[in-house]
């Protein structure tokens, strides 16, 4: 705990430390907050033409749902800036511990591969969190001016965690195999964009693979989550999709040990 | 302690390191020299447990590098040749979080920092980021991250190079100072620096070892005889005959010089020829200016050895 502690403290000094974290914080947050303000104009304009249409008059407004058209609409257009920045997050995790030789600290040092592993993962996890966590601001400002149902704004966020995990976990991967921080960016954004519209090909496969395919899909398990449903099947997907890469990565770390 | 048993490295079809036995003993400064290329870094790494050997092992204080990896890595401070900072860091900062990972007690943690730091005299750069300071203070730095949780054993892979002279003569001053406390093996290709520093040296070439010792006992032992430099004013040719006809001498060079002609006289080994040499020379009505031996230095011996082994291979 003690090590892992260590490695999770000195990674998020280095985020906070470098202008990385203000400036992914900053970059995010201005374009969500711009995409949240179009939704919302949007939303308005909606309200606005259905109000004065004469068949509304009479039988009365039809039920413009607040969560669905604003809320659903604007974490859907969040995950996909977040596929292009956590990539920029967990880019220099490994590959610029190699390409400096710290590694070679690390690894011989008393501890474990996995407490290393453990303390960057959650060291990225955190910084996705705090960022992810302040555009709750965009839903209090909903709560001013309207009445949106909370349930599935809180099952949303839950998702946003978990496939924040899956992203960088994926990440982390690609930046453990290499010392390079361009390719551990790219490698990373390749694999999530691709993870992310598998799915497209389910339409084209037989019967079998569709079903496969779809699953795969890293983006498909978040829907339920925006609908206020929390499905233990996409609960496990996300943690086992965590799990894999984490493993896969601690195997790429220790396979100086058994690499000819 | 450190002992080395049959320890192979190959990376596919190269052999970086060849069957290496030898032993430091606990307190004892070890020079591990040898040219560039010739499986030093390759040996640390797997005595760090950073890479595994193909064959053979080590043991530091009796754990074994295989088996006891983790007890291993708890005893040793390890600097490698690119010293393994954190340019973003501050020195405290950083050794802070180098002594936390190393299993230092929070309780300890405080003064075991500032002894480090006073021992490799960085103390006065505590807040400075170690991304400006210069080359030398860097070392340092990587010196005291090898120190901070008081290993029993040193590992330092040429912890001079790149360095000027003065802070060269610095780091070296350190490195010795740290004797008697701390088993330390000390990587170089530079060899005075094994001379001064070293009691013992293990000099290897192409992964084997080719010579190990003390640096005098290997002096000694490898001297195949002794060169005698003599002055002697006297017709070139009739000297040199002279000199040949002493018994014991096994060849004479002449070389010019201004005043007098310059010999340089080649003995078997084990035998003091001076004596019968200036008696021959004074009997013949020469003028003897000079007689002295010429020491073989390790580096002549280090040229031998891994010229040798060269052309062998």
């Amino acid at each position: 705990m003690r090590n892992f502690l260590a490695i999770y403290s000195k990674e998020m000094r280095s985020y906070f430390v470098s202008p990385v974290a203000y400036v992914i914080a900053g970059v995010f947050l201005f374009l969500s907050g711009y995409l949240f303000r179009n939704i919302l104009m949007q939303f308005n304009y909606w309200c606005l033409q259905f109000s004065q249409r004469q068949q509304f008059a009479q039988a009365g407004m039809p039920n413009l749902n607040l969560n669905e058209m604003v809320v659903t609409q604007f974490f859907s257009v969040m995950d996909f800036i977040w596929l292009m920045v956590v990539p920029m997050l967990t880019m220099r995790l490994f590959a610029e511990e190699k390409k400096s030789g710290t590694i070679e600290l690390l690894m011989t040092s008393p501890i474990s591969t996995t407490q290393i592993l453990l303390g960057k993962f959650f060291a990225a996890l955190s910084l996705y969190t705090v960022i992810v966590a302040l555009t709750i601001v965009f839903c209090l400002i909903l709560e001013v001016y309207g009445d949106p149902d909370w349930g599935p704004i809180w099952s949303a966020y839950l998702g946003y965690l978990l496939l924040g995990g899956t992203f960088i976990g994926v990440g982390v991967l690609a930046s453990s195999v290499t010392e390079n921080q361009i390719v551990a960016v790219l490698l990373a954004f390749g694999t999530l964009l691709l993870l992310w519209l598998i799915d497209w090909s389910a339409s084209f496969a037989g019967p079998t693979a569709a079903k496969i395919l779809s699953y795969l899909s890293i983006i498909q398990h978040l829907q339920d989550f925006q609908r206020g449903v929390i499905d233990t099947g996409d609960v496990v997907f996300y943690l086992s999709f965590i799990f894999f890469t984490l493993f896969l990565t601690t195997r790429v770390l220790e396979s100086r040990r058994w690499r000819r | 302690m450190i002992e080395v048993r049959e320890l192979s490295k190959q990376y596919g079809d190269v052999t970086a390191v060849d069957s290496l036995s030898f032993r430091a003993e606990t307190g004892q400064i070890m020079g591990f020299l040898g040219p560039n290329g010739a499986g030093k870094t390759t040996t640390m790494r797997m005595l760090t447990c950073y890479l595994p050997p193909t064959s053979g092992t080590a043991s530091i204080d009796g754990f074994d590098i295989g088996e006891d990896s983790l007890e291993v890595r708890r005893r040793i401070g390890y600097l490698p040749e690119q010293p393994p900072l954190y340019l973003d860091m501050t020195v405290e900062a950083y050794l802070g979080f180098v002594a936390r990972i190393k299993g230092v007690p929070s309780a300890r943690l405080r003064s075991s920092l500032d002894d480090t730091m006073q021992k490799t005299g960085v103390t006065h750069v505590a807040r400075t980021v170690i991304g400006h300071l210069s080359k030398g203070y860097k070392q340092r730095v990587g010196l005291a991250q090898a120190l901070v949780h008081s290993p029993s054993v040193l590992i330092l892979d040429e912890p001079t190079v790149g360095l000027d002279p003065k802070q060269i003569i610095d780091i070296r001053e350190t490195i010795k100072s740290l004797r008697g406390e701390h088993t330390i093996i000390l990587s170089t290709h530079i060899l005075p620096e094994v001379a001064m520093t070293c009691q013992k040296v293990v000099i290897i070439n192409n992964g084997r070892i080719v010579g190990e010792g003390s640096p005098e006992s290997l002096t000694a032992q490898l001297k195949e005889g002794e060169i005698l430099r003599a002055q002697i004013a006297g017709p070139k040719e009739a000297v040199q005959a002279l000199l040949a006809s002493v018994p014991g001498v096994l060849d004479v060079q002449h070389e010019d010089a201004a005043a007098g002609g310059i010999f340089l006289v080649t003995t078997a080994p084990g035998q003091d020829v001076r004596d019968p040499l200036a008696k021959a020379v004074i009997n013949n009505g020469y003028g003897l200016r000079e007689l002295r031996s010429m020491d073989m230095s390790l580096e002549d011996i280090f040229l031998r050895l891994t010229n040798e082994e060269r052309v062998e291979a």
